[in-house]
């Protein structure tokens, strides 16, 4: 670990750690002020945006707890330099539904017992919408391999592929009516 | 910023598979998990842990750290104001070490800074000098004392022998075998978090954390911190899983000294490997079994050893040890035995509370010994266990007479009732993705080798050996709504769902809102041992009952009819001949009524030298049945379908029950086939998500689950633990699956495709 920064820099000297950027985010532009160069896109969303719904639970893209959207791709957000992100269309939980109106797949996630502990589940929510937005009719093999960079602890996943199974039926009946 | 659930529950009963309370703010990201919560003006905490798993602290020199900009303070040892160490049954573990490190890890000093890279880069400027040890990693060193001791408490925590029946008893049938298990860490996803907020002066603190048992938190904070246990509020953070990883401290007291002596709020994350270093895992252990039986397969007497390996601080250990030994039987009837368990501190990781606590490392090795029973009678896997299995009114090798329902018999018939699968190796479309390697596509369909294995196993629930267990609840009914108050930890397994249906249907209420879950009401116990259902449901029920009780006197002084002739009908009160009818609502529109309830299960006894006394509260029994393919050549694994009936008692909320069961299934797949953390020299080699297996979608079986409902009389809604059984014999009946396969012994878990190949 080598450090840029000396040890006895002061706060005025400490090099990359005023960063000024916009990120567009949830359709919004936001400003981000004083950040350190360093920070990933997980840890702005979460501590200088307070967008606090996206998880951050094994800091190298193997869990998918941090999952969003950026220009229109599901990433993990912990592996993106927020600074990086300039100019590129950032979705969030945030940005899926708003508050206390859940969209279908967040509805079936509850009704089909998807949820347990909570954690891996917006990371999960965004990822399912994404594997629905490109896929009708995904098999159950076809979700479990869409959804398999998403780790849930709790659930055993059963209900999880439960809940997509019940979205991509209604979607479909809703279509065809 | 509060992390509680407070928001009105759905509607619904008892037996109803209603949704939680929470989903909504958990699947829409705004449910507070404690790593969310913030305060104004907070600071970031971290700490700075041993690289040695044992060595000698000559020196701390943290002035290089203070002279980087933004650290607000550092605090070690010396820097404690009140107990040095904490723990769960002893208090061995210091709250930072000063002599010794005694494992990877373990933590020297904690750091206060503006911001998380600022605490990264004043943790690499602390200079600890060390003389490293010589660390203890061989559990039997720890107990043949050819090492020294390597912590004033020595070397061995627990050794107890159960002698039961006649120690000479033969039998015709003579199996043997030595059995292995791996760490399994608990890996919650939501790593270990806290906002400490100080209070003005010093005088106090609270502390938003997620946790398993906050009065127990609180006790041991407060001992440490030198302050009042009043002094000392604690609040539930949201919790991100837990599965036994959360009943001991970890970064509770650091949080909470960094916020005294900064006089500002701080907030403590763990990085994933931070994780890994930084809570109890399941503990590692080796069991030799050998059974004796008739020659048509009754067990005569049962002989074994157990050594679990508990790492450098004793953490809940002795209590794993009791529930390993105690369980040597499995749920099979046994008159006679000889049993020898150790708990043993090594400077290895420390162990202690993991999803079914000491049982899983007794059944992979009761399991084992059971098809090896079957093959040397003659019999087959469900035949050797029907004929063995365990009743109600059966004495335990302890002495103990299982109370309880005890439907083994059942649980192994339905199980093996379940439909098999009917798709074939590769599944009907010849897909590569289902056989072993999936995405890999390496696998040769007619190389695969299919397998079928079966495990039972019996549980105990709740608090054992004489523990004071009981939970605390209130219930407040006012203009018919009832308002639950209750502090126990809600760590995804939905006892805030149940407590409402307890409520509405003791109460004919469609209304019940939780209060916030924090230590502004009497302990709950811990949320674990499966026994919340069972106790702080019973604590919610006793509470409404007795609100009950007092709703039904002032109606029959209000309206003059006869208290005893009331009962609760839908939303109504109704007296028995069905004139009277008047609504909860109606009836509480003028009054309320407020009672606090604790709710204590029958007293446990402590063990005698031979290991008899009536030690545990409560069983609950299960069944599986594994369904695998095998790549023998790649050494490869794909479970195809595990299969289970699980005596449940009652199913409070069967939606949740199927929950618990897949979810338990999947942790049980992970020890079977994956999930270990590989210990050398005392150092984890594997302390990430990248190189710690954690089963995924792909990985996970479709699972078939039958509830076995035989309400049990001495629970007080009928309702068992469902969460720890799902774990238990899962493991085994994989494994078994995988023999049956390749037709080798398999003695160890996780199994590893050199195990399959046969390189090991």
């Amino acid at each position: 670990m080598s450090d840029q920064m000396s040890d006895d820099a002061t706060a005025s000297a400490r090099v990359g750690w005023n960063e000024q950027y916009a990120l567009h985010v949830n359709d919004e532009v936001r400003e981000v002020r004083d950040a350190w160069v360093g920070e990933s896109l997980l840890f702005v969303l979460r501590e200088r945006l307070g967008l606090m719904g996206t998880k951050g639970a094994c800091e190298q893209g193997e869990c998918g707890s941090c999952s969003v959207m950026v220009d229109g791709e599901l990433v993990c957000s912990c592996l993106v330099m927020a600074a990086s992100a300039v100019g590129q269309r950032i979705l969030t939980i945030e940005g899926i539904a708003p508050i206390g109106a859940p969209s279908d797949v967040q509805r079936a996630f509850v009704d089909a017992g998807a949820v347990q502990c909570g954690f891996c589940t917006p990371g999960l929510i965004m990822a399912a919408h994404d594997l629905l937005e490109r896929s009708v009719q995904p098999s159950e093999i076809e979700i479990r391999e869409e959804l398999s960079g998403n780790v849930c602890r709790c659930t055993g996943y059963g209900r999880i592929i439960e809940a997509v199974q019940r979205v991509s039926v209604n979607r479909r009946a809703g279509a065809s009516t | 910023m509060s992390a509680v659930v407070d928001e009105r529950t759905s509607v619904g009963r008892l037996g109803d598979s209603i949704t939680r309370p929470d989903g909504t703010a958990k699947v829409q990201g705004s449910f507070a998990f404690s790593s969310d919560l913030s305060a104004e003006n907070s600071l970031w905490g971290a700490t700075l842990r041993s690289p040695h798993p044992y060595a000698r602290i000559v020196s701390i020199d943290v002035t290089p750290a203070y002279r980087i900009s933004g650290v607000e303070i550092i605090v070690t040892a010396a820097d404690v104001p009140g107990k040095a160490t904490y723990g769960l049954i002893t208090q061995d573990q210091p709250v930072f070490a000063s002599e010794f490190v005694r494992h990877v890890g373990e933590p020297v000093a904690a750091v206060a800074a503006d911001h998380p890279e600022t605490c990264r880069r004043a943790l690499g400027a602390i200079v600890v000098t060390y003389e490293v040890l010589e660390p203890l990693t061989d559990p039997e060193r720890a107990i043949d004392g050819s090492h020294p001791p390597i912590h004033p408490d020595g070397n061995v925590i627990r050794h107890q022998r159960i002698v039961a029946g006649d120690v000479d008893a033969t039998g015709e049938v003579v199996v043997e075998g030595e059995y292995e298990i791996g760490m399994q860490d608990q890996a919650f996803l939501g790593l270990e978090a806290a906002l400490a907020l100080p209070d003005p002066g010093g005088a106090g603190v609270e502390l938003h954390v997620a946790t398993q048992w906050l009065h127990e938190d609180r006790k041991q904070i407060a001992a440490c911190l030198g302050l009042a246990e009043d002094k000392v509020r604690l609040a539930l953070g949201g919790v991100g899983g837990a599965f036994g990883a959360r009943e001991d401290i970890s970064l509770q007291v650091h949080a909470c000294l960094l916020a005294l002596r900064t006089g500002r709020p701080v907030r403590i994350q763990y990085s994933r490997e931070e994780s890994f270093l930084g809570h109890v895992h399941r503990h590692p252990a080796r069991i030799w079994m050998r059974h004796h039986a008739t020659a048509d397969g009754h067990i005569v007497k049962i002989e074994a050893r157990m050594v679990f390996d508990g790492g450098a601080y004793a953490s809940t250990s002795s209590a794993v040890l009791i529930n390993g030994i105690t369980h040597t039987q499995g749920p099979y009837k046994c008159a006679n035995a000889v049993v020898d368990g150790y708990a043993v501190r090594t400077n290895n990781l420390p162990c202690g509370a993991m999803r079914g606590f000491g049982v899983v490392q007794a059944c992979f090795a009761h399991e084992g010994q059971m098809d090896k029973l079957a093959v040397a009678c003659g019999l087959d896997p469900i035949e050797i266990r029907l004929l063995n299995a365990i009743e109600t009114g059966d004495r335990l090798i302890t002495g103990q007479v299982i109370e309880n329902v005890a439907p083994v018999a059942r649980c192994i018939r339905d199980t093996a009732a379940l439909a098999l699968p009917d798709e074939p190796v590769g599944g009907h479309d010849g897909d590569p993705m289902r056989l072993p390697g999936g995405a890999g596509r390496t696998a040769d369909a007619r190389h695969i080798r299919r397998g079928i294995g079966f495990a039972v196993a019996m549980k105990n629930l709740m608090y054992s050996e004489g523990f004071d267990d009981y939970s605390t609840a209130r219930c407040r009914l006012a203009n018919g709504v009832v308002t639950l108050k209750f502090a126990t930890s809600e760590v995804g397994q939905g006892f805030v769902t149940i407590a409402g249906q307890i409520a509405r249907s003791v109460l004919g209420v469609d209304d019940v809102v939780l209060d916030p879950i924090d230590t502004g009401v009497g302990s709950a116990g811990s949320t674990s041992a499966s026994r919340q259902t069972w106790m702080s449901g019973g604590a919610v029920n006793a509470a409404c009952q007795k609100v009950l009780g007092l709703l039904f006197a002032h109606v029959a002084a209000t309206n003059g009819v006869e208290a005893w002739s009331l009962r609760i009908d839908g939303s109504d009160v109704v007296d028995a001949s069905g004139a009277f009818r008047l609504s909860v609502v109606e009836a509480t529109s003028a009054i309320s009524f407020d009672e606090t309830v604790e709710y204590r299960h029958k007293p446990t006894e402590d063990l005698d030298e031979n290991g008899q006394g009536d030690c545990h509260t409560a069983f609950a029994f299960v069944a599986h049945r594994a369904v695998v393919d095998v790549d023998p050549e790649l050494g490869l694994v794909k479970v195809i379908q595990v299969a289970t009936a699980q005596d449940v008692g009652r199913a409070l909320n069967p939606l949740s029950v199927l929950g618990q069961i897949e979810g338990g299934i999947a942790q049980g797949l992970g020890l079977a086939v994956m999930e270990e953390i590989i210990m050398t020299d005392g150092r984890i080699r594997n302390p990430s998500f990248t190189d710690y297996l954690l089963p995924t979608f792909l990985d996970m079986p479709n699972v078939v689950a039958t509830l076995i409902e035989e309400p049990d009389p001495i629970a007080p809604l009928g309702a068992k633990g469902v969460g720890e059984p799902p774990t238990i014999s899962s493991t085994p009946a994989i494994v078994a699956a995988i023999r049956d396969a390749i037709g080798k012994p398999l003695d160890r878990v996780p199994v590893r495709p050199s195990d399959i190949i046969g390189l090991v």
